[in-house]
């Protein structure tokens, strides 16, 4: 197990160097820049002269190869920079979104695992009854449905309607706020772990182990917690790991239309102003939670297939 | 499903305009009222740069900064034009470039300390800083020996001269309105024991109507009223929420449902809005200070011939994009200065459709089969993409065939200041200070300083040249009305028009300013909540 994390780990570092080369040079040769970017509303007008000042004091006509020395420099030692735009550290800003991201994709994610797997499961242990005919329209209806149409249309019935829940907003970060983007954000991972859970479990179900296995006696229960489940489990939890690590990027849509104070907002924010030490702290964060979540599921392998512990 | 199904038939049901009677059965009060919560909305991103205001010019920072800090002047909205904010008097010499201020001896920062001469000094050699990115010294610079601060020539601005605590004599390097200069957000007073603090910008402490109490950096800033401000019994609420909102369908949903107390609306909500009886009643609409306009690059051919450029003016339907694309929130431009300028024209009349005048003017200028042109444009819906596709089969029809260029929003300014474009649609900020807008055309200008067109005449710039010379106010206006005329017949830019701001907010809210600078800065110690209390 240990050998298997350190394996991860070590693979986690040029994949880290990568994505900070190629953002660091992405946004480089992106054409404009903050101080350009200040007009983008059309709403005030910046002097030359100060717009001189703001790129000299901003490192902008330095050297590329100068600036990416900078920023690896800093970076390897945890320091991300300052903001253009607040001019705080970058590290500050985004701790301040942190925790609201964390708890929308915590949500989410919950709630495409409470529905989807189980959903799943019923589906395939029934194929071709109404019970899985239904959930699978229901899974592919979740996976084609826009986040920001369902969102705009649950504050419509939630909020507007019916006035149960806040149509919008932090407030005061309680469970109330938190419904609406949440499951505007779960349906998609949901519904792909509808599918897949269903997928993976008629696979099994039509394995030899588990024909041998209810040729032995064997109870259909008792094959389907000890044979069927756990062999599942392994695409699961894959599908879990990856929609997992991809969502704080993927809430950029529902953090928006909910003015939900999370990473995804403030990436988006920072790359329309070209914000560029914000963008770069934002990109690294998502990177490095999908690999944390990635290296997780592969330890789960671990603990769930024997036959992973002894490749 | 289910819940699709429902929601589906919810909105069906606003559809058919269910209106909410409580809104509409209760009277309008009408004596200011003490206490309550202002709910108002941020609507230009999805955070907010900075909460010191000499660091950020941008619009959606100034709605909080107006409400913590406060500059010299301010903008009179109801009198539509520049007023005193700090000072009480001020006595201009007779050449017209000193001014001595008497300040107000009741301005009290929010640590408790009151305003004198020194933080006035302060705060504009701090926006001098040559080492930093202060956007405000484009208007300091105006005082005399700010430039040499600039330059680390100086440690003081010569031009600034305190004569007690409350009485500053500013010399200007030319004859100019300082208040034009001074009423910007970024040339705010600030308090220099709080600014050299660590984290001013996170405690920010000003001396306006409003103090600051919280942010939550992309959800919303809290802030308290402030009991020692300035003027007598305001500000009337207890409480100022600027919460974030940059998505349009969310703000409308949230200001139906009311949880916010205003909105600004775009072209599709403006019409949603005007139709329905109730919304209808609190809508606050503005001619702001922003003229829409296709720049043309006056050096490229054949935009260097003033009837082609006069032709595009002619050969667009300006009034139908007016009414179908932008839903009549906006007013047609009949000159680059917008109505709210003491040198609009109101007799000038547009450029009529006239797609034969167009032809026969392209004749004149030898192109009688028009030409191609690539016109740049960003995705904005008002000013944007939509206007250029409209625009390409009215101008096909006089032979110009247009190959649009799409690019961000936030390169504009920099194709712009590079001259890398021959056409480029945008909107453009052309107020409050006619002589320095109308400066954007004047030939000896540089073109990284808002001369996007290079437009040249002799005659224009000896308009300005005398406008600036002129002591008296009226005079001057006069003058600038003749210089912004000939531009518009001259035809340096396809004259689209004027940005109609349109503010929605609901019944119980009052004090509410048309303010062309800009609608969402509100002057919040003027607002009030009636008795009615806002739902939650």
């Amino acid at each position: 197990m240990l050998f298997v994390l350190a394996r991860r780990v070590a693979n986690i570092v040029p994949t880290l160097a990568a994505v900070i080369a190629v953002v660091f040079l992405l946004f480089s040769v992106l054409p404009g820049s903050f101080v350009s970017a200040m007009n983008e509303d059309g709403r005030t007008t910046i002097d030359p002269a100060v717009m001189e000042r703001m790129r000299k004091e901003m490192g902008l006509d330095d050297p590329l190869p100068e600036r990416f020395a900078k920023y690896v420099a800093h970076t390897v030692v945890g320091d991300l920079g300052t903001s253009f735009r607040t001019k705080e550290p970058v590290t500050k800003l985004i701790g301040a979104r942190l925790w609201p991201s964390l708890k929308l994709v915590f949500a989410a994610m919950s709630i495409a695992i409470a529905i989807g797997v189980p959903l799943g499961f019923i589906a395939a242990l029934r194929p071709g009854s109404a019970v899985d005919t239904v959930s699978m329209v229901g899974a592919i209806s979740g996976l084609s449905l826009s986040q920001f149409w369902l969102g705009l249309m649950m504050m419509y019935l939630f909020a507007l309607t019916l006035k149960w829940l806040p149509s919008f907003g932090y407030g005061d970060g309680g469970i109330r706020y938190l419904i609406l983007p949440a499951v505007a954000l779960g349906v998609g991972p949901m519904a792909l772990l509808a599918r897949t859970t269903r997928a993976a479990v008629l696979d099994v179900l039509n394995a030899d182990f588990v024909r041998t296995a209810r040729s032995k006696g064997m109870s259909e229960r008792r094959v389907v917690e000890w044979h069927v489940m756990r062999n599942a489990l392994v695409l699961v939890i894959t599908t879990i790991g990856l929609q997992f690590g991809s969502l704080m990027g993927a809430a950029v849509v529902v953090e928006k239309l909910f003015s939900w104070p999370g990473v995804g907002s403030l990436l988006v924010d920072s790359v329309f102003q070209r914000d560029i030490p914000t963008v770069q702290g934002c990109i690294l964060l998502i990177v490095i939670f999908f690999l944390v979540i990635n290296t997780l599921v592969d330890m789960a392998y671990v603990a769930i297939d024997p036959r992973i512990r002894y490749r | 499903m289910r819940t699709l199904l429902s929601a589906l038939a919810a909105f069906a049901l606003l559809g058919a305009g269910v209106a909410d009677a409580q809104q509409a059965q209760t009277p309008q009060a009408q004596t200011p009222r003490k206490g309550g919560t202002i709910r108002m909305t941020a609507p230009y991103a999805a955070s907010f740069g900075s909460l010191d205001p000499q660091v950020t010019p941008r619009a959606q920072d100034q709605i909080v900064n107006q409400a913590i800090h406060r500059p010299l002047y301010t903008w009179d909205t109801a009198n539509n034009k520049l007023a005193l904010e700090l000072a009480t008097e001020v006595k201009t010499s007779a050449d017209g470039l000193t001014h001595t201020y008497k300040l107000r001896d009741d301005v009290t920062f929010h640590n408790g300390r009151k305003m004198t001469a020194d933080d006035v000094i302060w705060s504009y050699t701090r926006i001098m800083d040559g080492s930093k990115g202060y956007p405000g010294a484009r208007y300091i610079r105006v005082i005399k020996g700010a430039t040499e601060v600039e330059k680390g020539e100086a440690k003081a601005i010569s031009g600034l001269k305190k004569i007690d605590d409350l009485t500053l004599e500013m010399t200007l390097t030319e004859r100019v309105e300082p208040g034009y200069y001074l009423f910007a957000g970024t040339t705010a007073i600030l308090p220099r024991e709080e600014v050299e603090k660590a984290n001013f910008a996170a405690n920010p402490v000003g001396l306006g109507p409003f103090k600051f109490k919280e942010h939550i950096p992309g959800s919303r800033v809290v802030m308290e009223r402030f009991d020692k401000f300035y003027k007598p019994g305001k500000p009337y609420a207890d409480k100022l929420e600027v919460l974030i909102m940059a998505e349009a369908a969310a703000r409308d949903v949230a200001f139906r449902n009311k949880e916010i107390d205003t909105s600004i609306l775009g072209p599709a909500q403006y019409v949603a809005y005007r139709a329905d009886p109730e919304l209808s009643k609190g809508i606050l609409e503005v001619a702001e200070m922003f003229t829409r306009a296709i720049t043309f690059n006056n050096d490229v051919k054949p935009f260097n011939d003033k009837r082609v450029r006069q032709a595009i003016n002619y050969a667009i339907d300006t009034d139908l994009i007016i009414k179908r694309l932008v839903k009549d929130k906006a007013y047609r431009a009949t000159s680059w200065l917008p109505p709210s300028s003491a040198a609009f024209d109101k007799t000038v009349k547009p450029y009529p459709f006239d797609q034969a005048k167009a032809k026969k003017l392209l004749a004149e200028a030898g192109l009688p089969n028009g030409f191609e042109w690539e016109l740049t444009t960003s995705q904005n819906e008002s000013w944007g993409l939509p206007i250029v596709e409209a625009i390409i089969p009215m101008l096909d029809k006089v032979g110009i065939k247009i190959k649009p260029k799409l690019v961000e929003a936030t390169v504009l300014t920099e194709i712009l200041m590079k001259g890398e474009h021959t056409g480029l649609i945008s909107s453009n900020l052309t107020g409050p200070d006619s002589l320095a807008v109308l400066r954007s055309f004047y030939s000896k200008t540089p073109r990284t300083a808002g001369h996007y067109t290079n437009f040249s005449n002799p005659e224009f710039d000896k308009l300005l040249d005398t406008a600036a010379q002129e002591g008296d106010t009226g005079k001057r206006n006069d003058l600038l009305k003749q210089a912004n005329n000939l531009l518009f017949e001259e035809a340096p830019v396809w004259f689209f028009n004027y940005n109609k701001a349109v503010l929605a907010y609901q019944p119980w809210i009052h004090g509410l300013q048309a303010n062309p600078t800009e609608i969402t800065h509100q002057y919040p110690e003027d607002i009030w909540v009636d008795t009615r209390p806002p739902a939650k």
